[in-house]
């Protein structure tokens, strides 16, 4: 009789709860009611999202959520930075409880039509790796066979990792865990031959390492990761918004305008830089928006260039190179549509 | 749910899963299982680390509340402090204890420690000598079936002679030696029932043999250390419910110690000790879910991890998940009722 009372009330809470979400307002108008953009972000990966000794976020990902508060309030302050795991980002987008993921995620066919999320765009092209001790003598991913390897539950990384140990008739021992850090830790402390995620992420994952210097990244690369923010499906004007923040920041970077050189900037006779601005033109608000949105973004968080070499690149620990993520026109893949 | 575009139904479960896990009981390979595989993998897990759990929990707990009634003041201590050790520290923290500060750092496969008869400890769990199934494993399984219906049948015989005539006529002997010689005869006609394989490493692990992985190990220590100082708290409980005239008495009639125990004292203490003993087996069932933690792969951590990420159908996968561990802690309740019916007293 009890159990049956439980299961009623269990059913009733999850309806009610489900029903709650369903009745929310346009994403943009709940985001200024709250003052705050909600934004969920990673744990702790250096250069992407993690929160520095005074309880600062940065990073690529961080930014990008700042660039939609700017966009929106035009203070980058106005976020609440939300970690999640892998495995919780979903749920956390799906139930309303983040307004938008900017985590790391990598763009897949199946997350954007069987899990109800939209991909707005690729804030950083990469692709997945592995990391091994230097002591094990190991040169290729293709000696990997009969590995113990460390993976992050939840992320693509363990369908790539199942993916190419069957092409190449290999067999691994998976060690999966829910968050980065204990991923790293079993790493480090041997429990795993070889740690594998995104190239990036290796790269930044092996700061936390013991010696980072014992350690190689292999040079096989074995997929495609387009990692970039999602929201959720059903909202357009809200779509608009994430999408073209990152959006600004590139076409900034690819128009020569600057954190530094923003406001002289407002002056130029450049068409293309006028409509960017708000000088000319109602870009801004055919999205809801106020007409100085990407003025702000670029004045108060950055262009593209500026955040990623801020984040991750020569001005970080990590030292990344742009690579793929350099502009189109300077032998990268990175192309944002015009702001016209 | 359709408002927020996630998806609806049970088609998730035939799809093929595309990763894998590491201890699987049943054949699971990422290229060819499907969700639902994954969802018997992760189940099989956890029952397989609460049944282990629950019997070292009760032999463990059985033993330290009886010997903290010892007259041996050393022994009474010691088990005092066990008990108020283990149940006041978090099972969390004891689980990562155990995985992180003893498990981990052990040596890497290629440094093991060897134990004697062919067994290796090493950071990636204890790997031991393994049986497999050899050509005389049907024979014997079912030489080993009849062989303890024979057993049973005479150690039921004798009882019953024994109940009629007050003579014990040793019919039980005759069962133990057929129950032992059938078994014995099916081996040498079929061959050995199993062969083992001993651990090899080869290349960065140990291969052949039984691999009992770190996170079971971790897990394991962590469920039944814990539980067994409850179920110690329980045992001494009902230990000391029985009241001191009946021993008094029993040993006035003559009866040997052993069999005061038997006879006497462990009948009526049962009856105390079983209801709270089955709360105790429910929450190590319960508190095998805090797996997630040490990455062992329970169905919380495949299926409601990694299931639910890669599907997006979550309340339907938290609605199967409660609704395993409902029914598993049902089952078990209804187990533990039973022998407590049989147990209580009837009055007439």
């Amino acid at each position: 009789m009890t159990t049956r009372i439980s299961l009623a009330l269990v059913t009733l809470t999850a309806m009610a709860t489900l029903a709650g979400v369903a009745h929310a307002t346009s994403t943009l108008d709940t985001v200024k009611q709250r003052g705050m953009l909600q934004c969920g972000v990673e744990t702790s990966l250096p250069g992407f999202g993690i929160p520095d000794d005074k309880g600062n976020w940065t990073g690529l990902d961080v930014d990008t959520c700042r660039a939609v508060a700017t966009a929106v309030f035009g203070d980058p302050t106005k976020v609440k930075f939300v970690p999640l795991t892998p495995k919780d980002r979903f749920t956390a987008l799906q139930s309303g409880e983040i307004d938008m993921l900017s985590r790391d995620t990598t763009w897949t066919q199946s997350r954007q039509s069987a899990q109800g999320l939209l991909f707005t765009g690729v804030n950083y092209y990469d692709g997945q790796g592995f990391m091994v001790r230097k002591s094990l003598g190991v040169t290729s991913a293709l000696k990997l066979n009969g590995a113990s390897i460390c993976v992050q539950q939840g992320s693509t990384s363990e369908q790539n990792l199942a993916d190419y140990f069957q092409t190449h008739h290999m067999t691994f021992k998976p060690v999966n865990f829910d968050n980065a850090d204990a991923i790293i830790k079993a790493y480090d402390s041997g429990r795993c031959d070889a740690l594998t995620t995104d190239a990036s992420g290796l790269a930044s994952e092996r700061l936390k390492l013991g010696n980072p210097a014992d350690h190689i990244i292999l040079p096989e690369i074995i997929s495609k990761e387009p990692l970039g923010p999602s929201v959720r499906k059903g909202d357009d004007q809200w779509f608009d918004i994430v999408q073209w923040s990152l959006f600004a920041m590139i076409d900034a970077e690819e128009l020569g305008v600057t954190q530094a050189n923003v406001d002289t900037m407002m002056k130029s006779t450049n068409p293309a830089i006028k409509r960017l601005l708000g000088v000319e033109g109602d870009y801004g608000k055919t999205m809801g928006l106020t007409n100085d949105w990407a003025y702000n973004i670029i004045k108060k968080v950055g262009n593209y260039g500026e955040v990623f070499e801020r984040n991750v690149g020569s001005g970080s620990p990590l030292k990344l190179k742009r690579g793929l993520n350099q502009l189109w026109n300077k032998g990268g893949i990175l192309y944002a549509p015009p702001l016209d | 749910m359709l408002a927020r575009h996630m998806p609806l139904g049970f088609g998730f479960w035939h799809q093929t899963a595309g990763f894998d896990i590491e201890q699987a009981l049943i054949p699971f390979a990422a290229s060819s299982s499907t969700y639902g595989t994954a969802f018997f993998v992760g189940l099989l897990n956890t029952l397989l680390v609460a049944a282990l759990g629950i019997v070292l929990a009760t032999l463990l707990g059985f033993l330290i509340g009886i010997a903290r009634l010892s007259g041996n003041f050393v022994v009474a201590r010691l088990s005092a402090a066990y008990v108020e050790m283990f149940r006041n520290i978090p099972l969390l923290l004891q689980l990562l204890f155990w995985y992180n500060a003893i498990l981990r750092p052990l040596p890497a496969p290629r440094q093991s420690l060897h134990l004697p008869r062919g067994a290796v400890l090493n950071n990636r769990g204890i790997m031991l000598p393994g049986p497999h199934a050899a050509a005389g494993s049907w024979p014997m399984a079912l030489a080993l079936v009849l062989a303890i219906a024979l057993g049973a049948g005479f150690l039921m015989a004798a009882r019953r002679s024994r109940k009629l005539t007050g003579y014990a006529r040793g019919l039980g002997w005759w069962g133990l030696a057929l129950a032992l010689a059938l078994p014995l005869a099916t081996a040498l006609a079929f061959g050995p029932p199993l062969h083992v394989t001993m651990p090899q490493l080869q290349g960065f692990n140990y291969v052949h043999g039984l691999s009992i992985y770190p996170e079971l190990l971790a897990l394991l220590l962590g469920l039944s250390l814990y539980t067994a100082a409850f179920i110690a708290e329980i045992v001494r409980a009902g230990i000391q419910s029985v009241a001191r005239g009946q021993r008094e008495a029993a040993a006035a009639l003559g009866l040997p110690p052993v069999q005061i125990l038997r006879w006497v004292v462990v009948p009526q203490a049962l009856r105390v000790i079983i209801p709270p003993l089955t709360n105790q087996y429910l929450n190590l069932t319960k508190n095998s879910t805090l797996a997630v933690a040490i990455g062992y792969p329970d169905l919380a951590q495949v299926f409601m991890g990694t299931v639910l990420n890669q599907t997006g159908a979550a309340v339907q996968i938290v609605f199967i998940t409660m609704g395993v561990y409902l029914a598993i802690s049902l089952v078990t309740a209804l187990a533990m009722n039973l022998w407590n019916r049989r147990m209580a007293l009837h009055e007439r």
